[in-house]
């Protein structure tokens, strides 16, 4: 489960936003919606443990995130946290497959390839595990990085504006797989956007003002 | 996926600039590599040669050239001095041992050395095949000689007069090969050895024929002979301070320490020593810049690949690691691959060097270029800090908003 408590953050130019409590169960599937500059990027790092806020805490399955250190903090995210951004971002020096295995390097786990297998041939990419990020369309270097997003079986599974920059047939394929893996793994996903055509896909809403 | 083949593959990605900046190290630890070599070397040989001897008698000039030509066998001997007088001197009770050197002639440029059996004794030499020369015109050649000049034991050769050429050849006595020398580590490789009197015959037959390059050409008795050198051994610490001032006040002749003239020598040359040091700390210098520049800019074309890395669980200290870990890496490789040069160069320039008195070596590994290596880490250090200092501090949230 995860909770936002009395949340607000202070920006730099002194204008300070405050968010709604929030409660999130383990497993829903959630929207959040907002307009350009409402704060969704905001509230987004700090829920993924980027961005501590002046007031308030996070709890995630039972973890206040902003109690632990910087190093346990990356490692915490690391392991249960995927996150999607609006553009895919590998790491263009690494293959397909060594991207993957860095994201579980980097949060402490044992490289396992078989998991590296299985979540590519989920997202119906296994046949580029072996090429470069250049090498790939922009459908595909976002299936991958849905992909790095759930290698370690995260918690949570956040998405920020996974579908603005795609066409309305890619859009909907990214929110199909977006869906799909959050059940697959069992993670609670929530997937913040100003996207109309997403809109439809869930029941539970959190709006920002 | 460990930090370090992050870093590794990174390099990998941009193998322009980095052949650049490992270029640019790699040349400049070359030229550290070869003055390193090369000046240690030939400081090492100076001492080899003159090891056990304190001091050089000869005639009056230039003490470094008596020292050039009694110890080193590369320059013209100042002159002749009396036997008898250098009797008298070797007879002092400061002297435990004395060794007379009469040169003049050579062959094929390898210098005939006249001298008695206290050579052996003072250069510690060893036979590998024959023996040590006995009578005239038998001789006992230097390992490099016997080599070179592809001789073996029982065959003859011409001496020519003069230190080098060959065309004032003494036809009336042919020297023997007696024996060969083993391996010495110095300047006796390169030397036919020969008993005094053989070089003295050699000579009064010239006499005879009113050959004039001795200003005293009188009857060849004992006292008039002469020779060129004395090579002096102490008896005791005393004489340093007796013995070359005796000599220089009271004979005709000069004294001479090869150790002060020696380090003279090494002084001279040390300048430009010292001067290409400069000059390759200042190439080090620039490609330590070089590596700054590089990694400072594909750090503001990577910090969004840093702060994925850092959504994805790495901490602070891994992104630090990275970046240092590519800076080390660059400086590194450059560092071997300019020993690896500098070695390589030395023994191609050894191998086309003239003179066998001096030739260098690259296949000598020094202790201290362990400092060379020291000095590669800490100039990838000294350039990837600021970078990576960035990395570490890098507000992952501002980067990311940014997109």
């Amino acid at each position: 489960m995860i909770a936002l408590n009395a949340v607000s953050h202070n920006y730099q130019n002194g204008h300070k936003i405050g968010f709604k409590d929030w409660q999130v169960d383990d497993g829903s599937q959630w929207l959040l919606l907002g307009a350009s500059g409402s704060g969704k990027t905001t509230l987004l790092h700090i829920l993924t443990g980027i961005l501590k806020p002046q007031q308030g805490s996070v709890i995630i399955d039972g973890t206040s995130i902003y109690d632990l250190s910087s190093k346990d903090l990356d490692q915490f995210r690391g392991r249960n946290i995927g996150i999607i951004f609006q553009r895919p971002h590998l790491i263009k020096s690494l293959s397909i497959k060594e991207n993957l295995v860095m994201a579980q390097s980097f949060a402490n786990l044992p490289t396992d390839l078989n998991r590296v297998k299985e979540v590519l041939t989920s997202l119906g990419i296994a046949d580029k595990k072996n090429a470069y990020p250049s090498e790939l369309s922009h459908g595909q270097l976002q299936r991958v990085s849905i992909a790095r997003a759930v290698i370690n079986r995260p918690t949570l599974l956040i998405a920020d504006e996974p579908t603005s920059s795609l066409d309305d047939k890619n859009a909907a394929a990214v929110l199909e797989l977006l869906i799909d893996q959050s059940g697959i793994n069992q993670a609670t996903l929530i997937v913040a956007t100003h996207d109309k055509r997403v809109k439809d896909a869930f029941t539970n809403t959190y709006e920002l003002s | 996926m460990s930090p370090l083949k992050i870093s590794w593959k990174s390099i990998w990605s941009k193998p322009l600039s980095s052949a650049l900046n490992i270029m640019l190290i790699a040349f400049g630890t070359g030229i550290l590599t070869i003055l390193l070599l090369a000046s240690t070397q030939i400081s090492d040989k100076l001492e080899n040669n003159s090891k056990d001897i304190d001091l050089v008698v000869g005639a009056k000039g230039s003490p470094l050239q008596l020292i050039l030509s009694s110890i080193y066998y590369i320059d013209f001997p100042t002159g002749n001095i009396p036997l008898k007088e250098a009797q008298e001197l070797a007879r002092s009770p400061f002297v435990k041992k004395a060794v007379p050197l009469a040169l003049g002639d050579n062959y094929n440029g390898v210098r005939i050395v006249g001298t008695d059996r206290n050579f052996v004794g003072i250069y510690k030499l060893k036979v590998k095949e024959g023996k040590f020369w006995q009578n005239d015109f038998e001789t006992t050649i230097g390992t490099s000689v016997a080599e070179n000049l592809k001789l073996k034991i029982g065959d003859t050769f011409y001496g020519a007069h003069g230190l080098t050429g060959s065309t004032d050849v003494h036809k009336t006595h042919a020297y023997k090969v007696a024996g060969i020398l083993a391996p010495q580590g110095n300047v006796t490789d390169n030397l036919i050895l020969t008993n005094i009197s053989s070089v003295w015959k050699m000579h009064d037959h010239e006499e005879e024929k009113a050959h004039n390059h001795d200003e005293k050409s009188e009857a060849p008795e004992i006292e008039n002979k002469e020779i060129t050198s004395l090579l002096i051994q102490y008896r005791s610490p005393m004489s340093v301070v007796m013995f070359p001032r005796m000599v220089n006040e009271s004979t005709n002749m000069q004294a001479a320490s090869p150790a002060q003239e020696s380090t003279r020598l090494f002084s001279l040359i040390g300048v430009g020593v010292d001067t290409l040091q400069w000059f390759a700390v200042l190439i080090m210098f620039i490609a330590a810049i070089s590596v700054f520049v590089n990694l400072y800019n594909s750090l503001k074309e990577r910090s969004y690949d840093l702060a994925i890395m850092r959504t994805l669980g790495a901490s602070r200290g891994k992104l630090f690691l990275i970046v240092i870990a590519e800076g080390i890496m660059l400086t590194l490789a450059g560092t071997i691959i300019g020993i690896v040069l500098g070695h390589l160069a030395l023994q191609f320039i050894g191998s086309n060097q003239e003179s066998s008195q001096a030739r260098l070596s690259g296949l000598i590994f020094l202790g201290e270029e362990a400092y060379l290596f020291v000095a590669g880490l800490a100039i990838g250090i000294f350039a990837a800090i600021i970078p990576a200092v960035q990395a570490y501090r890098s507000n992952i949230s501002k980067i990311l908003s940014k997109n």
